[in-house]
């Protein structure tokens, strides 16, 4: 059902839903993928739309594989995205690494459950916040964000593909389950409303081209295989025409440069909002479906006369430090509700230093903190 | 004088292989193939996985992605799907192939996707030191087998032959001439193309199984047999014969082919709905 309103559209959508239509409004026009709950929608839905918009979608035969044709995708120039779930996640980190190294944009759609293991298949958890900055190994920079709402699915997958694009990373969507089976009513972005950022090209003709050159923003130009510009990709070290090297001094220039093009571009990659805290006494730090809790509980909390209010991160890596750190300088505690026993709230406790006592309200049963739980929490420390 | 030069990246030189490694014999082959089916460079993409024999794709100009241990058929699936133009060629170990990416090996080969795969088989694990591999002949010592093997070996061809592919062949880094039209046959063919090489790892292999390098390629000439010559000898002469050539060519859909078909189908009803 769609009713068209000045060519955008209001939609009764499900969030995998959403992230499957963002994708493609976003040009994604290639996904591999393998079933999972509670992420399957997502493929579902995208290989009867990719084929309709002339791109093309594969189920593979595991993550692994999914992972890896995404990214052979992408060298030819393709957007491309698979989505998955915890267990579908820890099996992609291997080429997630590579993709780091070898700086092919991708986006990875990640609908948390419970974990470890197979764990709780089709129940909500927010347990892979710090899979999705350490999940591969060795040092890398990361990006991973955390939608609360079904639009916001929409826009931050879009918002995905514009910072992998951009930066030629590997971009998690972290979302959880709650929010990936929610329907919502939500008015879709005309066509042109809609700001896409394109992987930067090279200028130069292919005898000058430098795959894996460094540029004032650290980011250099991608060309596509089979376009005359033939390169080397290697998730080895290598050196800015991507021939493999191991000298020290290449070393450390690439993995300096593949963090410093990250932290060149985290002023246009954060993004947070801020809910009742001009005033507030008392702040508290959620994403994702904890945060629509939380939203609840500061509005009963100022019912109360407790002036409570809501930082809530969309960018979760990098970590909004600046913010976060002049909220510990504003309020007296800082609380961080979680759907797992404590991962994001160590990030909040590493830039707080101390400022203030952060607390935490943990759920890891596969059910959804109530607001009431926050609440209490913010009584018991007015 | 075949000027393999055009093809090279000089700057890469000296390669890494051990002197007497059947992976340079390959890739002179693979180059002569390419020349001969008369491929553009731009045309080609290279994808290979990790181990000696993946180290192939630095050496060679062309658009060449140096992957993951096991998954370069994973990535190559991308590469082709995306863009059906280019001919992708996917340089693989038996480790590779056979052991970390023996499931990528069966699926790719049951779509029938158009990808030309030389399996370097050198019967071991040549960049990690000669540990066992799934293609260790029974009763040979690797690292990881020092009183001998007990792992009953793979048959990559009869694997892919089961598994789908519509072109299997077996050659040797011995019979150089023979591999040179293996490989140009499976760039040719449309579908999913396998060409087994049997290869020698002198280093790792050779050296604590007691086998010299010489005898490694006298092993190669000795012990395998054309299809043609193999369909005049007796299960006798037979036995013990490893048969090289062609050994499996069939007509089946080409899985990019049908994708392509499928998105017409579906473009043409959205049309005529409309
Ligand atoms: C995930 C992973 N596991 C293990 C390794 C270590 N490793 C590198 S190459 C290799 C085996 C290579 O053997 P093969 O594929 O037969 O190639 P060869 O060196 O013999 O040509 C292994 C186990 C790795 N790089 N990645
Ligand atoms: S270790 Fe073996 S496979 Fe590797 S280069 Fe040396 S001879 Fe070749
Ligand atoms: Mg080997």
């Amino acid at each position: 059902m769609s009713t068209q309103t000045k060519s955008r559209q209001v939609k009764l959508l499900q969030g995998n839903e959403a992230c499957a239509e963002a994708a493609i409004a976003a040009g994604c026009r290639f996904f591999a993928g393998y079933p999972i709950s509670p992420s399957s929608e997502i493929a579902e839905h995208l290989s009867v739309r990719l084929p309709q918009v002339g791109g093309r979608f594969i189920q593979m035969e595991d993550e692994i594989a999914a992972m890896g044709a995404i990214l052979g995708a992408a060298m030819t120039g393709a957007k491309v995205m698979t989505a998955t779930s915890g267990p579908g996640y820890s099996l992609k980190q291997e080429n997630i690494g590579y993709a780091v190294m070898a700086e092919i944009p991708c986006v990875i759609v990640d609908v948390m459950r419970g974990g470890p293991s197979t764990g709780l298949p089709t129940s909500p958890a927010q347990s892979d916040v710090m899979q999705a900055r350490w999940g591969t190994h060795g040092d890398h920079p990361a990006v991973a964000l955390a939608p609360a709402s079904v639009r916001e699915v929409y826009d931050e997958t879009i918002r995905a593909f514009n910072i992998a694009e951009r930066f030629r990373i590997p971009v998690t969507l972290l979302v959880d389950e709650i929010i990936a089976h929610m329907r919502e009513r939500v008015e879709l972005p005309a066509k042109g409303e809609i700001a896409l950022w394109e992987r930067p090209r090279p200028t130069v003709p292919p005898d000058q081209y430098l795959p894996f050159g460094d540029t004032p923003t650290g980011v250099p130009p991608m060309a596509n295989f089979g376009e005359g510009y033939r390169y080397h990709v290697t998730g080895l070290y290598h050196d800015p025409r991507g021939l493999p090297k191991d000298s020290p001094e290449v070393v450390d220039t690439v993995m300096r440069r593949l963090m410093r093009k990250i932290e060149l571009g985290t002023p246009d990659i954060l993004k947070h909002e801020e809910v009742l805290l001009d005033d507030a006494a008392l702040g508290i730090v959620a994403y994702g479906s904890s945060a629509r809790s939380a939203k609840a509980a500061i509005r009963m909390a100022r019912a109360r006369g407790i002036k409570a209010g809501l930082m809530r991160p969309l960018t979760i890596w990098p970590f909004i430090e600046g913010p976060v750190a002049d909220l510990a300088k504003q309020v007296r505690h800082i609380i961080v509700p979680e759907m797992n026993l404590g991962q994001l709230v160590l990030e909040v406790e590493r830039v707080v230093r101390g400022r203030c006592p952060v607390h935490r309200v943990n759920r890891v049963s596969g059910e959804p903190i109530p607001p009431d739980e926050i609440l209490a929490k913010i009584e018991e420390l007015a | 004088m075949f000027d393999y030069e055009k093809y090279l990246r000089l700057e890469m030189f000296p390669h890494i292989w051990c002197p007497g490694c059947g992976d340079g014999i390959v890739m002179k082959s693979l180059l002569r193939a390419i020349d001969r089916v008369g491929l553009q460079k731009d045309e080609i993409c290279m994808v290979s996985g990790i181990g000696c024999s993946s180290r192939l794709t630095g050496y060679v100009d062309f658009n060449t992605l140096h992957t993951t241990h096991g998954r370069p058929l994973a990535f190559a699936t991308g590469v082709k799907l995306a863009k059906p133009s280019l001919n992708v060629i996917v340089i693989t170990g038996d480790g590779d192939a056979l052991a970390i990416g023996g499931n990528h090996f069966i699926h790719a080969a049951r779509r029938n996707i158009d990808l030309t795969v030389l399996l370097f088989n050198n019967a071991t694990y040549g960049m990690t030191g000669g540990q066992l591999a799934p293609t260790t002949p029974t009763g040979k010592v690797a690292t990881t087998a020092r009183q001998g093997s007990i792992d009953p070996p793979f048959d990559a061809c009869k694997l892919a032959i089961a598994a789908g592919a519509s072109y299997v062949a077996r050659g040797t880094s011995y019979h150089s001439q023979q591999l040179d039209r293996l490989i140009e046959g499976g760039i040719k063919h449309k579908g999913f193309a396998l060409i087994e090489i049997l290869e020698n790892c002198n280093t790792y292999y050779g050296r604590p199984n007691k086998i010299s390098l010489l005898e490694l390629l006298q092993w190669e000439k000795d012990n395998t047999v054309n299809v043609k010559a193999a369909e005049r000898m007796t299960p006798e002469q037979l036995q013990g014969k490893i048969i090289t050539g062609v050994l499996h060519q069939a007509d089946r859909p080409e899985y990019v082919a049908l994708y392509e078909e499928h998105i017409a189908r579906v473009r043409a009803k959205a049309t005529a709905a409309a």
